[in-house]
């Protein structure tokens, strides 16, 4: 399994179970998946079908029970935590449902944090901070705190961070779940252009199968089993 | 640097929760700087005092004076090569809280046996020669803006009167602790203004011996000669008499350590749960910064460097107000501290102190954000 066959993300019979008490709860049974690089994939499912493990575990924010998770050439169970979240700042952008802006930065110190981690100048993350505001087209809100911002414009404040650092593959887990129909239109749109234009490779949690349809493809997810 | 921002935008986030933590440990370092100056100033008091000087007093209580006749037989003690003595006089100028310390000596002698009062030449002449006169130290004479020439009214309580003294020497100290702050006069002016029953009488004896090494058998032999008189002595070294007369209000260093390491102890608590609750309620943007690659390191960095930079302000805040305010203020607790200022080296024990504080404050709440798990921290939100 490896980036340079074209496939960015490959699991392997991967499985979860939570522990709630004594109690084992499944959450993924046996999980085969593959994304190419720089597909725009959709991954349905009903609410506790695994989803957000599933997106979490290819982000590596989380740690499979059985099986291979093997993202951008590099099997995420081999990593230790320091290591992981290196490969995290350079691999992978997230956008989530709620934003998770911090409230006391503005836009531009929220978007510059992945930045923070990197060697680069002061005047070059600027630069790139600027550039991903602009992306967005909220060039003009960069000090403005997210209390001052829209929904919609939150939202695209993470994701200009979530791309600021140019990362290998965008997660977004409901990117749209809190936004109202013109602005989550707004936010797939830019998703698309993502795609499209920049060939970035996004993997987004939806329940919303116009959301869904903006991708190349859709998967479904129940019982924590990939439907065929 | 670059993260001290993001250190510095968390602590603003509640702006009254930060204030009133750097102003407790400002307060517990205030107290700190003040308990430990307290201590310093009784040990400077000590350091001044001569090895080579002792004191001799009535055996029974310090309240009690010693014949005038005592002088001569004291002088003939083998081993005595100087002595002078004097009464503590207790006066009070203008307000009870002006109090500073005031001694009626033997001015024709006191000289001798205290060299390190450096007064000039002139003044010195001026002083021997006037018998209503006085002799300041510099810390009184900047304290009460008196000059040479100013007459200084004092009411007496343990020699009751108005008495009135007037400047004709301002003497400096020859090492920083010695003290500048009391009122020297002419025990022959107190002596004459006394009622009969009340005269020729001195409250302590200081007596110039030839070597330190003498100390212990001039003592004996001094204290030996009044042993079987009705007005015994004791005899002791200064520095001994300096550390009794400190020890009659009681264990005071152990006293004053164990109120200053209560004071800071129960507010590093306060801060190790303020800083909890802090961290606590950034459970989630915790979780996000290690998604964006945010290391457990770092975090534990981030979050034990708000407690730490709170901490500091804190004790720069406290160390540097007691400083101020007790250079300002000149306190000399009526002669009881003289010198009483913050040193160097209190200012920077109560800053590690404030580090110290900082660190283990900072530990608890650090070492549970670096290690949220962050798929549970998400979990929980969503």
């Amino acid at each position: 399994m490896d980036s340079k066959n074209g496939n960015l993300v490959e699991l392997r019979d991967v499985h979860k179970i939570y522990y709630r008490d004594k109690n084992e709860v499944p959450v993924l049974q046996g999980i085969d998946l593959t994304i190419r690089e720089g597909e725009f994939v959709a991954l349905m499912g009903p609410s506790g079908s695994g989803k957000s493990t599933l997106l979490n575990l290819i982000g590596g924010i989380d740690t499979p029970t059985k099986g291979e998770v093997r993202v951008a050439g590099e099997s995420l169970g081999r990593l230790n935590p320091s290591k992981l979240a290196a490969w995290r700042a350079r691999h992978i952008g997230f956008i989530f449902q709620l934003y998770n802006l911090i409230p006391v930065l503005t836009a531009y110190q929220n978007v510059e944090l992945p930045l923070l981690l990197t060697r680069l100048s002061t005047a070059e993350r600027k630069k790139r901070v600027l550039f991903a505001l602009d992306l967005v087209g909220l060039e003009g809100r960069a000090k403005h705190f997210p209390r001052q911002l829209s929904g919609g414009e939150e939202q695209r404040v993470a994701i200009a961070r979530a791309i600021v650092a140019d990362p290998t593959l965008l997660v977004a887990d409901e990117p749209t779940g809190d936004l109202d129909a013109r602005n989550a239109a707004d936010i797939l749109l830019l998703l698309q252009r993502l795609n499209q234009e920049l060939h970035k490779t996004i993997l987004m949690v939806t329940h919303d199968p116009h959301a869904a349809e903006k991708a190349q493809k859709t998967l479904h997810l129940d019982k924590g089993v990939l439907q065929p | 640097m670059k993260y001290l921002r993001l250190v510095v935008a968390n602590l603003m986030r509640s702006k009254r929760r930060t204030f009133l933590t750097v102003f407790s440990i400002a307060v517990a370092l205030f107290l700190f700087c003040t308990l430990r100056t307290v201590i310093t100033s009784f040990e400077a008091s000590l350091r001044a005092s001569e090895a080579t000087r002792l004191v001799v007093r009535h055996g029974a209580s310090l309240v009690f004076p010693l014949p005038l006749s005592y002088k001569e037989r004291l002088a003939q003690v083998p081993g005595v090569t100087g002595i002078t003595y004097g009464n503590w006089f207790g006066g009070v100028y203008q307000d009870p809280k002006n109090q500073f310390a005031q001694f009626a000596m033997d001015v024709p002698t006191m000289f001798d046996l205290f060299p390190e009062t450096v007064v000039s030449a002139d003044q010195r002449r001026a002083f021997e020669a006037e018998r209503n006169s006085c002799l300041i130290g510099r810390g009184l004479a900047k304290k009460f803006g008196w000059k040479i020439g100013d007459t200084v009214p004092i009411i007496g309580t343990i020699y009751p009167g108005d008495w009135r003294f007037t400047v004709r020497g301002i003497y400096e100290g020859k090492t920083k602790d010695v003290d500048e702050n009391t009122l020297f006069f002419h025990w022959d002016y107190l002596n004459e203004s006394l009622p009969e029953g009340r005269k020729n009488y001195v409250g302590i004896y200081w007596l110039r011996i030839a070597s330190p090494s003498m100390a212990a058998a001039v003592s004996d032999r001094v204290d030996a000669m009044f042993q079987n008189s009705s007005q015994p002595t004791k005899t002791e070294t200064e520095k001994a008499f300096q550390a009794g007369f400190i020890s009659m209000i009681g264990n005071v260093q152990l006293l004053l350590t164990i109120i200053g390491s209560a004071i800071v102890f129960a507010i590093m608590l306060v801060t190790v749960n303020t800083m909890m609750m802090a961290a606590r309620e950034r459970t989630t943007e915790i979780a996000v910064l290690k998604t964006l690659g945010f290391s457990n390191g770092l975090i534990l960095r981030l979050v034990g460097g708000e407690a730490l930079l709170v901490s500091l302000l804190g004790g720069i805040l406290g160390c540097g107000l007691a400083a101020l305010i007790f250079h300002e203020v000149d306190f000399t607790g009526g002669g009881f501290f003289p010198n009483f200022r913050v040193l160097p080296e209190t200012i920077l024990a109560g800053l590690l102190l404030a580090m110290a504080m900082g660190i283990l404050s900072g530990l608890a709440p650090a070492l549970t954000a670096s290690r949220l798990k962050i798929a549970n921290a998400l979990r929980k939100v969503a």
